[in-house]
């Protein structure tokens, strides 16, 4: 009997496992022994790395956009719905608009997204880099940026979480390039006692952003938001008074996990940290943003991940085998430290990272990778 | 520290956001007055927590330590 690979979320992981073992079962897919299926709600695939160049008009939103029937290798069927309930025991996802889609192994890849309303006022008096629409309407407030303060506050849970330091070391040498330097003052706040929260990316950042007059605000729990006074509030009690307020808002996972009762608070899938089996279930894996992993949100971890589980699940269609191959904590992030300048870092479960010295050459490299992401996503790198 | 009412969260392994995160957002949900312990094999934890405590306003209650993990105690004062 054909046996059926049904894949929800057409972003980074899902794409990515979908080429993969689509790729890998072209044969058993043409015979018609296998069918992989890739369900979402978009018909476009944005690339959510260049919304930080756009903020800085680096790179245009048609850069980041392209329709995901164009980056799906051969035989995968795309069928653009949202999904709305998983009914785990009967094996079928139901949909917005059509008949429910059955599966025999079913892969969550529904990413993580913006929870606004968890910040009374942060809506109206805040900015964001997080969504296109937010980062375009930053990058029109950056245009006519002639000096004030700018604040930068971080929830959490968030995807990308080396994006506020990037982000706000790109802002000062912007400003200086502009000439308005001089009449803006930069105010980072983070949540804990320190620049970041793995220790040795806040050694090194603590001094960095020192060095470029950047003040640290440590402690600072974003808790309310006045757009009227321009003033953002900390769970700590402490009121920072703002002209631009840029903040990384609190993220969650997409609702189908709670009305499918399959996750736990904030709608993170409870995911098993090597198999990448959503916990209690053998046919359901998750990956990506979507996962309780103590991993970061990082389109490379989505990326390590779908590697690992596209050979799995290959193991599985084809021998039923159980997962014999397993995912390490993986991730790779690179980290821009200025316009022209960028280092990275590299980390598993065992192994926390180190951060190298900024250089020119990686800095060419992430936008090297920013222009060919689409052959990764193809599967084809 | 046996307390009924006390919320206890298990954040080991949890290396990014972290066990500090984690504690926040449980302190933000309590009532005044309940006790929120969490369980923590970071390091930082045991100095960052009672910093936090301090000053956020709430009454830090403690570490009892376990080999290979600590198990940190605060009390939502406000
Ligand atoms: C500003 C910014 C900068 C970033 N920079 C980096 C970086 O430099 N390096 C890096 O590695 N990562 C970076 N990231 C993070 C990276 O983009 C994400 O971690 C990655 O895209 C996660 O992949 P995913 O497949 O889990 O989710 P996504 O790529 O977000 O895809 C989820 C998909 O699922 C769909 N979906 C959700 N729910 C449903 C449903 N119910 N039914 C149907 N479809 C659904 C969504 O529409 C979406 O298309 C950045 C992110 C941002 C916002």
């Amino acid at each position: 009997m054909r046996k059926r690979l049904l894949i929800i979320g057409a972003g980074t992981g899902g794409l990515m496992v979908a080429n993969f073992v689509g790729r890998d079962l072209h044969g058993e897919i043409e015979r018609g022994e296998i069918s992989v299926t890739l369900m979402g709600e978009q018909e476009v695939y944005t690339y959510q790395p260049g919304f930080l160049y756009v903020v800085f008009d680096l790179m245009r939103p048609a850069q980041l956009i392209r329709p995901v029937r164009e980056l799906l290798a051969p035989g995968i069927a795309f069928v653009h719905d949202r999904a709305l309930r998983i009914d785990a025991q009967a094996h079928k996802v139901l949909r917005a608009q059509g008949d429910p889609l059955e599966y025999d192994i079913l892969v969550i890849a529904t990413g993580s997204n913006l929870n606004l309303q968890e910040v009374p006022g942060l809506a109206e008096g805040g900015h964001w880099f997080y969504t296109l629409d937010g980062a375009l309407r930053l990058r029109d407030a950056l245009r006519n940026w002639q000096g004030g303060k700018l604040v930068l506050t971080v929830g959490v849970p968030h995807k990308c979480p080396v994006a506020p330091l990037e982000f706000t070391m790109m802002f000062d040498e912007w400003a200086r390039l502009r000439g308005v330097r001089d009449k803006t003052e930069i105010v980072y706040s983070y949540p804990l006692g320190r620049a970041h929260s793995i220790q040795s990316v806040a050694d090194w950042a603590g001094p960095e952003l020192e060095a470029r007059g950047v003040r640290v605000e440590t402690f600072f729990n974003l808790e309310s938001v006045d757009p009227a006074k321009h003033v953002a509030s900390s769970l700590e009690g402490t009121d920072l008074p703002y002209d631009l307020l840029v903040a990384i808002p609190p993220h969650q996972g997409d609702e189908l996990g709670s009305t499918s009762h399959l996750t736990e608070a904030g709608n993170w899938y409870p995911t098993d940290r090597h198999a990448l089996s959503l916990q209690g279930h053998e046919d359901i894996f998750v990956l990506g943003d979507a996962t309780n992993l103590p991993v970061s949100k990082a389109g490379s971890v989505a990326h390590f991940e779908a590697e690992v589980l596209a050979d799995n699940l290959v193991g599985l269609l084809t021998e039923g085998s159980p997962p014999l191959h397993h995912y390490n904590g993986r991730a790779f992030c690179f980290i821009e430290t200025g316009l022209d300048r960028a280092t990275f870092i590299s980390f598993d479960y065992e192994h926390p990272p180190t951060v190298p010295g900024a250089t020119n050459a990686v800095h060419w490299f992430k936008q090297t990778y920013n222009r060919i992401h689409w052959a990764n996503l193809k599967a084809v790198m | 520290m046996a307390d009924d009412s006390a919320i206890r969260i298990d954040a080991r392994g949890s290396f990014c956001p972290g066990p500090m995160m984690e504690l926040i957002r449980a302190i933000k949900g309590a009532s005044v007055g309940q006790v929120v312990v969490v369980l923590s094999n970071d390091s930082g934890s045991k100095r960052d927590i009672p910093l936090w405590s301090q000053k956020a306003g709430h009454e830090f209650l403690g570490v009892e330590e376990h080999g290979d993990y600590d198990e940190i105690s605060v009390r939502k004062s406000h």
